[in-house]
């Protein structure tokens, strides 16, 4: 009899479920295509709720950060806000500029929609049951348990660009245009390091399976892949379009950018594509370098776990956000091309040869855990100094570059003092 | 079932659940559309010139190093998997060759300044 957690009430559900289609007398194939349908339905309706909860939770957050109460008028504590905001979307006219391409302009929200949910296929929310596939549940508690799980989540990522670049280009709008081609620039770059650093992170598990990188921790790799956190969380957070990379949406600087013309629901779409796909990024960086769904106390079930820690990297995600000014669109590009990539290679190389030099030491992760996790930690902060102490050394120059260009224009061209004789007498 | 045609209908149910706010929104939102409101939007001004615009070399630069890093990253991903289970060093040095060469590359991207921001 597999051992079904008796505290789980999703798996409980789940396998009643089963055996009651069983007993209707549907084959095993059916059922498994039904299951598919609604396990896809939870996903979908799960994204949307989190997105509800966290349009709420940023504007409280950001109102604290602030010093200020935020929303707190519709419900209690301002939780019917969202439902709020929903109906205000959907009852706002929606426009459609002249000479638009139509189909694309209304396709383009979807894509975008879709592109982001997507991810939330393979997260995976709570460990595998252990049961028969006929009438228990088999399989971990996630969409579906590919064996290319990482993999895919980079792949349907670079969906979105696709949405970006229709968008901007169908709104019949140079400066829809120029945002997005500003905006693809920015999410292809901010791709490199990304990929980089979750290779680094796939060699030393050994695996790109989403569950058996839960289960693959035991020392949450949080602690020996510090720099490689840190550089995925970081591209993450520039993929999403979230501050402080937000230039090519923002509304002081583009005025929206790439969804310029877009009113109602349809920009309400893309606001969500944008807030799903920082939460996806969220439970990708939670899966992969926080232990997933493992937590202390067994009662608790294991997606519960997986949702607090999803929303503590949440909330440093908002709280960088509210922190940090803007960064202009050169500042972005150099960030990325001159200190992320470098590092991240650097980072790859430097596992890659550690690694290997500690597990023929016998000290690898399989034989010794904690130890290994030390001396890559300890390799971790080696590297994070070094990387710094030379972004450090790299401003000075700059800024002695800069301060010697202005001195040396002072000097060129100095201002003519006005006095009382040469200025114009007023009023004449 | 196999993943991917999970995937598949996950595309299918997520577009349809992403579809209802948009007819409800075409059911419920008032449509008046006027020529004032239709015009494309430009600060407030009259539009002039050309509506799709030519786009700047540099952004070809970019894509053009995004490609080349991801071709390479497209090759460490099979080696990054086989990696826990090497029981030489060649595999690794092999490696340390390619993303050497890459480096290589970026570094002369670098000082040849196809990195600027035009």
């Amino acid at each position: 009899m597999p051992q079904i957690p008796g505290n789980d009430i999703l798996i409980a559900l789940a396998t009643w479920l089963r055996q009651w289609l069983l007993t209707i007398g549907l084959d095993p194939a059916s059922i498994d295509i039904l299951m598919a349908v609604i396990r896809a339905l939870l996903l979908g309706t799960l994204a949307l709720l989190v997105f509800m909860l966290i349009t709420w939770l940023e504007r409280k957050v950001v109102a604290r950060i602030q010093d200020r109460i935020g929303p707190n008028l519709a419900g209690p504590w301002g939780l019917l806000q969202p439902i709020a905001d929903g109906i205000k979307a959907i009852t706002k006219e929606d426009t459609t500029p002249d000479g638009a391409d139509v189909t694309i302009f209304n396709a383009s929200p979807i894509v975008a929609g879709v592109a982001a949910l997507l991810v939330y296929a393979v997260i995976p929310f709570g460990p595998n049951p252990g049961g028969d596939c006929a009438g228990t549940p088999c399989g971990p508690l996630t969409g579906t348990d590919m064996s290319i799980g990482l993999f895919y989540i980079l792949a349907v990522g670079a969906v979105s660009l696709i949405a970006v670049l229709m968008a901007g280009w169908s709104s019949n709008n140079k400066y829809a245009l120029l945002g997005s081609f500003r905006a693809v620039a920015e999410l292809l770059s901010y791709e490199v390091p990304q990929v980089l650093s979750i290779t680094a992170m796939v060699m030393i598990a050994g695996t790109m399976n989403m569950t058996r990188l839960v289960e693959v921790q035991s020392v949450p790799f949080i602690f020996p892949l510090f720099v490689t956190a840190l550089v995925f969380f970081i591209s993450g957070i520039a993929e999403s379009g979230r501050s402080p990379f937000d230039l090519v949406e923002a509304e002081s600087e583009i005025v929206a950018g790439y969804h310029i013309e877009y009113s109602g629901m349809k920009f309400s779409l893309f606001f969500l594509g944008e807030f799903v796909h920082a939460f996806a990024v969220c439970a990708v960086v939670t899966t992969v370098f926080l232990n997933g769904w493992v937590g202390p106390f067994s009662f608790v079930p294991p997606w519960i776990w997986f949702f607090i820690k999803s929303f503590a990297v949440f909330f440093v995600m908002m709280w960088i956000k509210f922190t940090m000014p803007r960064f202009r669109i050169d500042q972005l590009m150099a960030f990325n091309w001159k200190f992320l990539v470098p590092v991240s290679l650097v980072n790859l190389l430097v596992l890659a040869v550690l690694d290997t030099v500690l597990r023929m030491m016998g000290l690898g992760r399989a034989a010794n855990p904690w130890v290994w996790g030390l001396i890559l930690f300890a390799a971790n902060l080696l590297m994070l100094f070094i990387a710094l102490w030379a972004l450090g050394r790299a401003a000075r120059r700059t800024r002695s570059t800069e301060r010697r260009i202005v001195a040396r224009m002072d000097d060129v061209t100095p201002a003519a003092p006005v006095t009382a004789a040469s200025a114009p007498a007023a009023g004449n | 079932m196999d993943g991917w045609a999970f995937v598949g209908i996950f595309v299918v149910v997520g577009a349809a659940l992403l579809s209802v706010p948009l007819i409800l929104a075409a059911l419920l939102a008032p449509r008046k559309p006027n020529p004032i409101k239709s015009e494309t939007y430009e600060c407030g001004i009259e539009t002039y010139g050309d509506t799709r615009v030519q786009f700047k070399a540099q952004y070809y630069v970019y894509a053009l190093m995004f490609a080349i890093f991801d071709i390479e990253t497209i090759f460490l991903l099979p080696w990054a998997i086989a990696y826990q289970g090497f029981r030489t060093i060649f595999p690794l040095l092999e490696m340390i060759v390619f993303i050497l060469i890459l480096v290589g590359g970026l570094a002369y991207a670098w000082r040849k300044g196809a990195l600027e921001w035009l």
